[in-house]
């Protein structure tokens, strides 16, 4: 009997949850739509095959190159000779254009452009170009920023052409093998990385909102004052969460293998089993931090204390792996990082339950965790 | 035969930071009595109802529930009692319906109750309306539904009818009344409004400052110099400081300059009355308006505080 009456209690509770989501219009956008949106944009911008077309600035060695004929320039003569001149347009000066053809991996082209030392520094400090070119003593001279990878990545090419003395090399050496496999493209990494960006987000926002919004109505004190078990309040806030976070991410999935043949390499089970360990912890911790207040400024800001640090550290974008060494054992911890770390190995390493035995226990401990200090400090009115 | 009281309030504090919002209550209500509590804002009424019901604990003093205390007793004290919060919004995307539901859901009742509650609060038209939709007067009712749901011994309204017009207020007022009809149910209820208090309530009692002033029924109350009449008028002049003019029949004017009229309680109305007039009339001021009314529960605050119940 009275196990009957709590299954109702927490029935009814699932249901109004449930419909008090989906029909907020916002919610289809931001929980479905946005992510796919994400997953196009940044998959297209960093997966597909493109040409390469990168801007380089050759100082203008003043009167040495108009007038010196006999000793004439290198790197003028060089783009006299071998490149394609741009014509002139109206805020575009004389521009030459050198492309290395490559079936394989994509053409290179390059852009050079003639200006001062002082012109191009400032074109370099607005990104637009990595790298400039000069002369002295009859030597060609690169200056680029050591730490960008991209400048090296030119100053390699352009070496080698301008070392082989004219002759345009045709890329696409037999040495060179491209890796298109599965699980090697940026959007191998990032599909995961969204579906665990997509849980923390709405286990936070969703979920504390909702109930600092409750509290602030006063309807968590009108609820409280029926037979009404308080712990299922917040089990089926839980549930109606993960089983929205599991349709979203499903959605997103189906797409991304659509579109860009992203596939699960691992155990679909391990999949299911640490995505709902990262459901838990997430909507442990969301409901901790919204445990007391009944102001959403306050929410917002106890959110975005929590989100933003992992939004940064975790990697759902890029890997964490530029972090210095020694803040990488401490990101890895974070629940966000447990979450997408795992959701990769299964997505990308083909992993399966026994290497995300460990995280998954960590994000369940976790959840509980929170979830019980939650309970215990709830203000209910 | 010596009845047990239904609710038993013992000498009752409660203060927040600098605010003795509950100020040592004593009351009792038995089966089937309709208690209204009286006051003005900032009385101490929803402190004490919260009290009551459970939701807050008081400093000092003890409140019994059918003869027992909250603690430890939240559970069954909650399947008896039906209330209404001052202020309650339902989850806005919820119909009327589907709120009512979740609620039952609470009591483990059958959707039947729903619909027979739908029919006593009259929102059958709008069932299927989300509750951010409703009026204020229709959220009201929705909320007296919830708290009926359970058929509740005890039933606790704070202010089930402020911010309704008067044939919102009216509406509710037949549902009670109703209620009160067909059941032996006890109720407490909050108010601003004499008039309800009077309607739904055979008990008021009037709280100021979290005391109560004065307790009883409505004839009890306002049984002492029940004979008195009350003079109610205004003046040509406008600020005539009349409350200032001394007069020999020693009659108190009581001046209101925000309404710009006074009051006059007079023991002896056939004999009084001529003075008052020849009064007027020696310090050459005109009437505009006098009216003679019986002595009302706002006019009894008002001498017992000096304030009016609502302004
Ligand atoms: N949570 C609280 N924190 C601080 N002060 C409070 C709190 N609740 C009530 N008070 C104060 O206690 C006093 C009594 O408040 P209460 O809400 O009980 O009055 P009320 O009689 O219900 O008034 P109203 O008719 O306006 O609803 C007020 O002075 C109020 O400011
Ligand atoms: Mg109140």
């Amino acid at each position: 009997m009275n196990k009957l009456i709590q299954q109702k209690q927490l029935a009814q509770l699932i249901s109004a949850h449930f419909k008090e989501i989906i029909r907020q219009p916002a919610v289809i956008f931001w929980g479905i739509i946005f992510p796919i949106l994400m997953a196009l944009g940044l998959g297209i911008a960093f997966t597909r095959q493109t040409d390469i077309v990168r801007h380089v600035a050759v100082i203008e060695n003043n009167q040495v190159f108009t007038e010196n004929a006999n000793n004439e320039l290198l790197i003028h003569a060089f783009l006299e000779k071998h490149a394609d001149k741009i014509e002139p347009s109206k805020d575009k000066p004389h521009q030459y254009k050198i492309t290395l053809p490559d079936k394989k991996l994509g053409n290179t082209t390059f852009v050079f452009e003639k200006t001062t030392w002082h012109n191009a520094m400032i074109l370099l400090k607005r990104g637009n170009l990595g790298i400039i070119m000069d002369e002295k003593n009859g030597r060609i001279e690169y200056h680029f920023d050591p730490l960008n990878t991209d400048a090296h990545f030119s100053y390699l090419k352009l070496s080698k052409i301008f070392g082989q003395n004219g002759a345009v090399v045709e890329e696409g050496l037999e040495s060179v093998h491209p890796l298109t496999v599965h699980g090697t493209r940026y959007i191998d990494f990032l599909v995961p990385g969204l579906m665990a960006m997509g849980v923390m987000m709405s286990c936070m926002w969703g979920m504390s909102y909702g109930m600092i919004d409750k509290r602030a109505k006063k309807l968590l004190r009108r609820m409280v004052a029926t037979p009404m078990k308080k712990s299922y309040f917040l089990i089926s806030l839980m549930t109606v969460r993960i089983t929205m976070n599991l349709i979203e991410s499903t959605l997103l999935f189906l797409f991304a293998w659509l579109v860009f043949h992203v596939t699960i390499e691992g155990s679909i089970a391990g999949l299911l089993t640490i995505f709902i360990a990262g459901n838990i912890a997430f909507g442990g911790i969301a409901i901790f931090i919204s445990c007391r207040t009944s102001n959403t400024e306050v929410g917002n800001g106890l959110v975005n204390a929590v989100v933003m640090p992992m939004m940064v550290l975790s990697g759902v974008f890029f890997s964490y792996h530029n972090f210095p060494d020694w803040s990488i054992p401490f990101i890895q911890k974070l629940p966000l990082t447990l979450l997408a770390d795992g959701l990769r190995s299964i997505f990308i390493e083909g992993a399966g339950y026994s290497e995300i035995i460990l995280p998954t226990a960590i994000l369940l401990s976790i959840g509980i965790f929170f979830f019980s200090a939650g309970l215990r400090f709830f203000k209910w009115h | 035969m010596k009845k047990n009281p239904v609710i038993e309030v013992k000498n009752v504090f409660k203060s927040f930071k600098n605010v003795q919002a509950v100020n040592g209550v004593d009351f009792k209500i038995f089966k089937g009595q309709s208690v209204a509590l009286l006051g003005p804002n900032g009385a101490g009424k929803t402190t004490l109802m919260e009290m009551i019901e459970g939701i807050q604990k008081p400093d000092k003093g003890d409140i019994l529930i059918m003869g027992k205390k909250w603690k430890g007793n939240e559970r069954e004290l909650h399947r008896d009692i039906g209330l209404s919060l001052q202020e309650t919004h339902f989850i806005d995307r919820l119909t009327v319906f589907e709120t009512l539901k979740l609620f039952a859901g609470f009591y483990e009742l059958k959707r039947q109750r729903v619909d027979e509650i739908i029919r006593i609060i009259g929102l059958a038209e709008k069932t299927r309306s989300y509750v951010v939709n409703l009026s204020g007067g229709q959220r009201q009712r929705l909320a007296l539904g919830i708290a009926l749901l359970n058929n509740p011994k005890i039933l606790l309204l704070d202010e089930p009818t402020t911010g309704l017009d008067p044939n919102a207020r009216r509406e509710i007022w037949s549902i009670l009344m109703d209620l009160k009809k067909r059941s032996q149910t006890s109720l407490i209820l909050t108010t601003h409004y004499m008039e309800e208090a009077e309607q739904l309530c055979e008990r008021i009692i009037i709280i100021d400052n979290g005391r109560i002033l004065k307790q009883g029924t409505l004839e009890q109350l306002l049984k002492e110099d029940n004979d008195d009449k009350i003079i109610e008028f205004a003046l040509e002049e406008s600020n005539p400081a009349i409350d200032r003019i001394s007069n020999p029949s020693g009659f108190q004017i009581q001046w209101d300059a925000d309404r710009d009229n006074g009051i006059i309680v007079l023991k002896q109305i056939e004999k009084q009355l001529p003075e008052f007039l020849n009064f007027l009339n020696q310090n050459n001021l005109r009437l505009r308006h006098l009216e003679c009314r019986r002595k009302t529960l706002d006019d009894l605050f008002t001498t017992m505080t000096g304030r009016r119940l609502h302004e």
